[in-house]
């Protein structure tokens, strides 16, 4: 049993809960003193000391009720094939009966146990087998076919062929029953090993797939893949959370806050038992961020939207705005709905119009200029593509005068800048820093130097 | 055997709750049953007034030990939380006994034969009599044990989480000037969180960690058939039915446990024997506390007593 908690711990980690070989060694402990007789006790104690948060939570029971549920499958999988087949089969039962005595005499283990059809008898095989064939170690769906082939060598098909070909010449009916038996085997076999591969490796599938996709081109990637985009921005989110939301204040050695001490120590008559120090605060990013929704660019400014709002222990105060032919504030819309529901409002209002930096940065500076104050990075996410209208680069200018920093977010490669209609090397020579930025790694990296900036 | 006997503790611990009006499901009497036999903490989570703090002082009820609670906040630092020396006694002491000092050092000569003296003294004043002992050295100071309640630790500042770790996994605390103080007995640590922040790995790695939840329909009716005696039982199960149907919508503050059990108070103090619209109507800021939420929810009230009545006829 203790083989099997360490499978389990194993398929857990796989299910994306992070385990530590102290959080294993005390789940053996509790478990050791519940036991194993209650499968809810059970249940409960492993997620109590395994799990840490409300979502592992349910991933670890749902990996649980898949662990502990795993012969099962397996053997009605069998089981519901060999009832057909013996229902099948009745008919010719009684006949073959006698006959059957003697065939199954020279037959293999595996060909006796199918048609014994003792489920129990062939799900502890099966299980064998998937423990010399070493299943726990699939990783990609590619090797499902590897590994039930693995598992079946294991049980003894090659002997089971041989006894079919023999049993066809000799006892064609019996032959016909456990050429149906083996169907059912092959069956439960790649159930099982399914169901391994959700297990074991939920992990590495999924860490490949983000990796593709993290390095994909977020302005092209499919409508199927948007909803894992959006799960793989979130968790970016939570990574940069982590890193950047940790302690706000720093002491500064050395410097002492000579009005805290002395208040701090009335009670002894001012004298300074205990010290008081100044600190420094450190600002949270201000963001403004406009965003271009037109043509090509919208996908990926809203994935910018989606992780900028997502940050919100991190960054204090974050007002974002969305421009194609006109701009117009958006925040508010992202903060109430959705990411879907926004995204398709934000389109509706302004999306999917020729764009027209110039007539956008007019709006901008009209009524909103006054929202960027000293501490505040603005970020432009565009290809800087005007349709040769004016591109009023002054007003640009005025906004990085007035701005802690003014970043530029281009998804289109550096090559590209200046051909066409494109006004980036214009634009550029305002800009603090000018990056490009087409897939969620360079999001990622973008977003990330940013709130560096502020720490 | 061995496994049989841990299910029925389990159902000691069980009992033990109920036997204090604190009706525990299968899980947190586990968790219970588990920090005993493994000395942890356990860092309870979950929405407000479900009954965290209560669970803490249903187990020291049950088991006859003393609570030391410890109510955290920003800026709780280890001078609030685990002990202070006592400044003003030590420099009371200092002058009561001045003339003292003066026979101590009478003999010396030179000033450097004078610390030396005073040097064998010196540590007099850094002993535990000077020591004034915060919640948390409370808590190891107990002889019999207790159960110490860190309440929302989410409220308090990264830095004390770290404090805390030293306590959580060895039941001990190190003061520079007296050494290393291990509990006289394991305490029982509960500690609350409404997840405001996200706790640290390593305080989460230290603790069982236990979610409650609001509680089934079932459980929530004994619940408030063990807190609210006098309640009818047609009443109960009206009343139950209908605030769970009122956590379905989209409020801003969900009614809890606690809400559900100050509106039975309510309908009992109005001898009300049956859900009425008027009632609810009358006393739904019993149980919602926001302006919006009771707006939200007036509309839906008929409907739901509806519900609840007919409820009633067939369970």
């Amino acid at each position: 049993m203790r083989e099997n908690l360490h499978r389990f711990f194993r398929a857990a980690r796989g299910a994306g809960v992070r385990l530590s070989p102290a959080e294993s060694i005390d789940a053996m402990r509790a478990v050791a003193k519940v036991g194993f007789a209650e499968r809810g006790i059970l249940r409960d104690t492993l997620l109590l000391t395994l799990a840490k948060t409300q979502d592992e939570k349910k991933a670890l029971g749902e990996c649980f009720d898949l662990f502990f549920d795993l012969p099962e499958p397996s053997q009605s999988a069998s089981g519901s094939s060999s009832d057909d087949e013996s229902d099948a089969g009745q008919p010719h039962a009684p006949e073959s009966a006698e006959g059957e005595g003697q065939p199954t005499e020279g037959l293999g283990p595996l060909a006796q146990m199918l048609l014994a059809q003792d489920r129990n008898e062939i799900a502890a095989a099966m299980a064998r087998a998937a423990g010399a064939a070493s299943l726990s170690d699939i990783r990609y769906f590619t090797q499902r076919g590897i590994f039930s082939g693995r598992v079946l060598d294991q049980m003894g098909i090659q002997r089971l062929r041989d006894d079919l070909d023999a049993l066809a010449a000799s006892n064609p009916a019996v032959a016909e029953r456990l050429a149906a038996a083996l169907e059912g085997l092959r069956d439960a076999v790649r159930d099982t090993v399914s169901q391994a591969l959700l297990l074991y490796g939920r992990e590495e599938t999924e860490s490949l797939r983000n990796e593709i996709l993290r390095n994909a081109p977020l302005s092209r990637i499919e409508p199927r893949q948007v909803e894992q985009m959006r799960r793989l921005i979130r968790q970016i989110a939570r990574r940069l959370r982590e890193r950047y939301s940790k302690p706000r204040k720093r002491q500064r050695r050395g410097h002492l806050d000579v009005r805290r001490t002395i208040r701090r120590n009335a009670a002894w008559g001012g004298v300074p038992f205990l010290t008081a120090w100044k600190r420094r605060r450190r600002d949270r990013p201000k963001i403004v961020a406009l965003c271009d929704v037109s043509g090509s660019v919208a996908r990926v400014s809203d994935f910018f939207l989606l992780l900028i709002h997502s940050l919100h222990e991190v960054v204090s105060d974050v007002r974002s705005f969305a421009f194609s032919g006109h701009l117009m504030e958006v925040s508010s819309i992202l903060e109430s709905n959705t990411p879907e529901e926004a995204m398709a409002e934000i389109m509706s209002k302004v999306g999917f119009g020729s764009s027209d930096y110039g007539g956008s940065l007019a709006d901008f500076e009209k009524q909103w200029m006054s929202s960027i104050t000293p501490q505040t990075t603005v970020i432009v996410l565009g290809d800087a593509r005007s349709n040769n209208l004016d591109p009023r680069a002054d007003i640009l200018r005025r906004i990085a005068e007035r701005s802690k920093r003014l970043v530029w977010l281009n998804p289109e490669g550096r090559m590209a800048w200046g051909f066409g209609d494109s006004e980036m090397p214009r634009y550029q020579t305002f800009c603090t820093v000018v990056r490009q930025c087409s897939t969620a790694q360079q999001l990622e990296r973008a977003v990330s130097d940013i709130v560096a900036t502020y720490q | 055997m061995a496994d049989i006997r841990p299910a029925a503790s389990i159902e000691a611990v069980e009992s033990g709750l109920a036997a204090q009006g604190y009706i525990a499901s299968r899980q947190i009497a586990t968790a219970v049953y588990l920090a005993q036999q493994i000395e942890k903490p356990i860092l309870v989570e979950g929405p407000a007034g479900v009954g965290k703090t209560e669970l803490a002082k249903a187990i020291a009820a049950w088991r006859g030990l003393k609570m030391i609670r410890l109510q955290c906040y920003e800026g709780l630092d280890e001078a609030k939380a685990l002990y202070e020396w006592k400044y003003a006694k030590q420099l009371l002491y200092t002058q009561i006994l001045k003339d003292k000092l003066g026979e101590v050092l009478g003999g010396a000569e030179t000033l450097d034969a004078a610390l030396a003296q005073l040097h064998d003294f010196g540590d007099v004043f850094f002993s535990k009599e000077f020591v004034e002992p915060r919640p948390l050295l409370q808590a190891l100071e107990q002889p019999m044990g207790c159960v110490l309640l860190i309440d929302e630790i989410d409220k308090s500042d990264a830095e004390f989480e770290s404090l805390l770790l030293e306590i959580l996994s060895d039941f001990q605390v190190t003061i520079p000037e007296l050494g290393t103080i291990s509990a006289v007995a394991a305490p029982t640590v509960i500690l609350t969180s409404n997840s405001e922040r996200d706790l640290g790995d390593a305080l989460k790695r230290r603790c069982l960690h236990l979610h409650i939840g609001f509680p089934e329909q079932k459980l929530e009716e004994r619940i408030v058939e063990s807190r609210v005696p006098g309640i009818s039982q047609t009443l109960r199960k009206q009343m139950v039915s209908f605030i769970h149907d009122v956590r379905t919508l989209d409020l801003k503050k969900q009614p809890s446990v606690s809400e559900t059990i100050d509106w039975a108070r309510v309908l009992v103090l109005l001898q009300a024997t049956e859900l009425g619209h008027e009632m609810v109507k009358d006393t739904l800021n019993v149980l919602l506390k926001y302006e919006t939420d009771i707006e939200a929810t007036l509309p839906q009230i008929t409907t739901f007593v509806a519900k609840a009545s007919r409820q009633n006829v067939f369970g």
